[in-house]
């Protein structure tokens, strides 16, 4: 049965490949992994993510390329009770796809899928919270369960949401690919069949594209949904095209076997550029690499001694040497693509001269021992810490404190971070919702004044939490803005960590390609784009 | 033959055994468990974490897991990939074929070229044919296939635009099923006009890049065992009687010398799974050789349990064929000398 659907689809979409072979836009995009399934909530990869998500669609949306929230499936929302009732008016007449295993939607979506999508990653009970290992990562990592009272349907279109305490940035994580919306009647439909496991195999979504087929860590395929409720998209066909090495992505673009290509070398990027058939679009990410200073270990404890490391370190060689070209330095903890961000706070300067002197005024009899832990792996933020570690210790042996690089497995040095046995490490951070908070919780401290798991540094400062929790309390943008910006003099001053760079996203896309837009969250979005 | 076969098959059972305790060892010497692989900066609460594992079975003792992996084995279960929640038996099979397909391809293009050119070698000893070959061999067999792959992609695909970069097929002019997962087969059945074509010309340059060191070796190996033969009698004889130096070289003298070239692609099985390893992945061939390094790198256990067994068994099996055509071609070995 499963084979003759396939081959009907395959049969399907050969015609439609003929009859329209003219005019029918294919978009070949080169990406560089096979995906885990097609459940964002069930994974953690960018790679899975953009597998699913021109299938889907959520009750809220990220304006392309930017990290604003917009209305997705809700089309307007009302937000009541301080902060703590949120209300969904959902769009109506909204359709969903036909799924290439025979199954075909005889309503609309409403409350239900939305009840659905919460459900079975929030109560253990729901008949699909354990098919597939049922493991909801990101529904807990940003803290789902721990915000929500309940969500209940009010009528087939509205939906309320209520928290346990008020939570502004909760509207930018129903935005994120976790919270993408599911069909409960398919899911009602493949219990019904006995063949629940094919929910997270072959997705159902109400996406600007529908699911064709997929053929492991070869190529993926969809079509345009005509009945999408934001208008057709402009091309035809989306191929994924699942292309592990960088050197051979590259050089598929080139001969026009793609027209996009993920994650390109950063040793490419001149060639790419010199490339007159090619557009090189670059954005800073959304992350940040820092180097924190354990504030509860002496003599880190004091204030001077924080900012005369920080001044012994320089910053621009590390850029040059360890980024390529591929960082731009950071003087806050969240990136100037975000909104909130500071531009008046000034970076200190690399003076190692003037460092040398803060640490004997602060009474530090140099030569002196400190440790600095590298992470052992690459992060999006940090190709490489070994050598920022290599380099930071040479700086430092300038004014006299002599670094001990060291390092564990990388679930380990996790672990052993968040318990603050380091003097110095080096990590960082990957933005999840766009959401200026999910910085900055990176320095928090619960009410009693005590680090949260994720504060390394281990730094408690009174004012700057009380900021921190009046701006996830607002809705208003400006009155969190304005916060926020004294946070980052707060944190600038004080320095719990040394700010050292954003990763620059570089996308190559083929001069063919209209309207492209390189996504903060380094995810890549077809709705929208052309081809000439 | 029937007792030689019983004694080589009884042999083959503590081989899977201890492949079976290396295999499942090995994976859990590396740092990092599943559950753990998966979490970025986050961190994970410790009491999800010891849900996670305990659902995975992760905090049993290794003794006990083993045991239970042994019984699921007996049952002929190879458990469910935990990246994907899918079969490892289904997912092998469906990756399988492309990498059976060009490792067949492969070892056809290494024995159609590397046979005559070790014999011409041995034929022309000492001459510029035969330093030419086996400078060629050496190199060839200390190739990097990274480096050769790359290298090729970058000349013949890119600047001189001879063959696709890399794929199965062109994704944009072909579609269908894959019935057999052999993409030569399945293009032809496919009835789409071109489509095998286009087939094996994606086949060509990962075709030469795994092919490259099992050809070195063949061409090396049937060299010496060429020469070997030539210097035998029954050869001088055939020369004597006065026979075409064609008869004597192909009939008399490469008959005999084939029997070391066959034991040796035998062996060249582990070669060429090794080499698909690299080879798919610059060549973005879904075979096996790919799932394996990320089953490695995410800690999939059972993934990598059970695809191990499954190359393994494979290995075994057509070494065993092998063992029992050359004991058919030299009966000495049948009947235990």
């Amino acid at each position: 049965m499963k084979s003759i659907l396939r081959t009907s689809a395959a049969a399907l979409f050969a015609a439609t490949m003929l009859a329209g072979a003219a005019e029918a836009k294919t978009l070949v995009y080169c990406s560089e992994g096979s995906p885990e399934n097609f459940t964002p909530a069930m994974n953690t990869t960018g790679t899975s993510f953009d597998a699913a998500r021109p299938v889907y669609d959520q009750l809220t949306e990220f304006t392309r390329g930017t990290t604003k929230v917009q209305p997705g499936l809700a089309e307007s929302w009302d937000v009541t009770d301080g902060g703590k009732t949120i209300t969904f008016h959902l769009r109506k007449g909204v359709k969903f796809h036909s799924g290439v295993n025979g199954f075909k939607p005889t309503r609309d979506f409403n409350a239900d899928d939305v009840l659905f999508t919460f459900n079975r990653q929030w109560k253990d009970d729901h008949p699909y919270n354990k098919i597939s290992g049922g493991k909801f990562d990101y529904f807990s990592d940003m803290d789902m369960p721990a915000s929500l009272e309940s969500v209940e349907k009010a009528d087939d279109y509205t939906v309320v949401m209520k928290l346990k305490a008020p939570n502004a940035p909760i509207l930018a994580n129903l935005a994120m690919d976790f919270m993408t919306v599911h069909s409960a009647e398919y899911a009602a439909y493949l219990l019904k069949i006995g063949k629940p496991e094919q929910f997270d195999q072959i997705p159902v979504g109400t996406g600007p594209f529908s699911f064709v087929a997929y053929q492991k860590d070869a190529v993926i395929r969809y079509k345009a949904f005509d009945a999408y409720w934001g208008g057709r998209a402009k091309i035809d066909d989306l191929v994924y095209a699942i292309t592990a090495d960088p050197t051979v992505r590259l050089a598929k673009l080139k001969r026009n076997e793609c027209q996009v290509m993920a994650y390109p070398r950063p040793a490419d990027l001149d060639e790419i550029k010199k490339d007159p058939n090619l557009n090189l679009m670059s954005q800073p990410g959304l992350n940040i690499a820092y180097w924190a200073f354990q504030v509860q270990k002496a003599p880190l404890d004091k204030k001077e001694v924080r900012q005369a490391l920080i001044m012994a370190v320089d910053k621009a060689t590390i850029l040059k040497e360890v980024y390529q070209g591929a960082g731009s330095p950071a003087k806050n903890l969240i990136p100037p693509i975000m909104w909130g961000y500071n531009d008046k706070v000034t970076d200190y300067a690399y003076d190692p001269a003037k460092a040398k002197e803060m640490l004997e005024k602060a009474g530090v009899k140099t030569p002196i021992d400190i440790d600095l832990w590298w992470m052992p792996v690459q992060r999006p933020y940090n190709p490489n810490a070994k050598r920022i570690g290599e380099l930071m210790q040479a700086d430092l042996a300038k004014i006299g404190v002599n670094a001990t690089l060291k390092s564990f497995e990388w679930g380990e040095y996790r672990k052993r971070l968040q318990a603050g046995e380091h003097q110095t490490g080096l990590f960082g951070w990957t933005g999840d919702n766009g959401d200026p908070d999910n910085f900055f919780f990176l320095l928090g401290c619960n009410a009693k004044g005590e680090p949260a798991g994720n504060n390394i540094s281990k730094w408690c400062n009174a004012k700057f939490n009380e900021d921190m929790v009046k701006a996830r309390e607002s809705v208003d943008i400006a009155e969190r803005t304005k916060l926020y910006e004294e946070m980052q003099e707060i944190a600038h001053d004080d320095a719990p960590q040394m700010t050292i760079a954003h990763s620059v996203v570089f996308e190559p896309v083929r001069k063919e390609v209209v309207d492209w837009k390189i996504s903060p969250f380094g995810s890549h979005v077809f709705y929208g784009v052309d081809l000439k | 033959m029937l007792k030689y076969l019983l004694r080589r098959l009884a042999l083959t059972i503590p081989t899977f055994l201890a492949l079976t305790l290396v295999t499942f060892i090995a994976i859990r010497m590396v740092p990092g468990d599943p559950v753990e692989v998966r979490q970025g900066e986050h961190g994970i609460d410790p009491i999800r974490l010891a849900k996670l594992r305990h659902e995975l079975g992760l905090d049993q003792s290794i003794l006990h897991q083993y045991w239970d992996y042994l019984v699921q084995l007996a049952h002929g279960d190879f458990g469910t990939s935990i990246r994907t929640q899918t079969s490892v038996a289904s997912e092998f099979f469906t990756l399988f074929p492309a990498t059976m397909e060009l490792a067949l391809c492969a070892m056809l293009f290494a024995v159609v070229i590397g046979v005559p050119a070790g014999v011409f070698a041995a034929v022309k000893r000492g001459g510029p044919i035969d330093h030419g070959v086996m400078g060629i061999s050496v190199i060839g067999y200390s190739m990097p296939i990274f480096w050769w792959g790359l290298l090729l992609i970058m000349l013949v695909s890119e600047r001189w635009e001879l063959t696709p970069i890399s794929g199965r097929i062109d994704p944009i002019k072909y579609y269908f099923d894959a019935t057999t997962g052999f993409m030569l087969i399945d293009a032809w059945l496919s009835g789409q006009e071109g489509a095998v074509i286009d087939a094996a010309q994606h086949l060509i340059l990962p075709t030469i890049v795994l092919g490259t060191i099992p050809l070195a070796v063949i061409a090396r190996i049937t060299r010496s065992s060429m020469l070997e033969v030539l210097s035998e009698d029954y050869v001088r004889t055939a020369r004597a009687k006065g026979l075409s130096p064609f008869r004597v070289i192909g009939l008399h003298a490469l008959r005999n010398a084939l029997i070391p070239v066959v034991t040796s692609i035998g062996l060249q099985i582990g070669t060429l799974l090794a080499g698909a390893v690299l080879t798919e992945t610059i060549f973005s061939w879904p075979g096996i050789g790919k799932w394996l390094i990320e089953s490695i790198n995410q800690r999939d256990y059972p993934a990598l349990q059970g695809g191990i067994m499954l190359i393994s068994c494979l290995v075994i099996m057509v070494n065993l064929f092998v063992d029992v055509l050359y004991g058919a071609i030299n009966p000495r070995l049948r009947h235990g000398h």
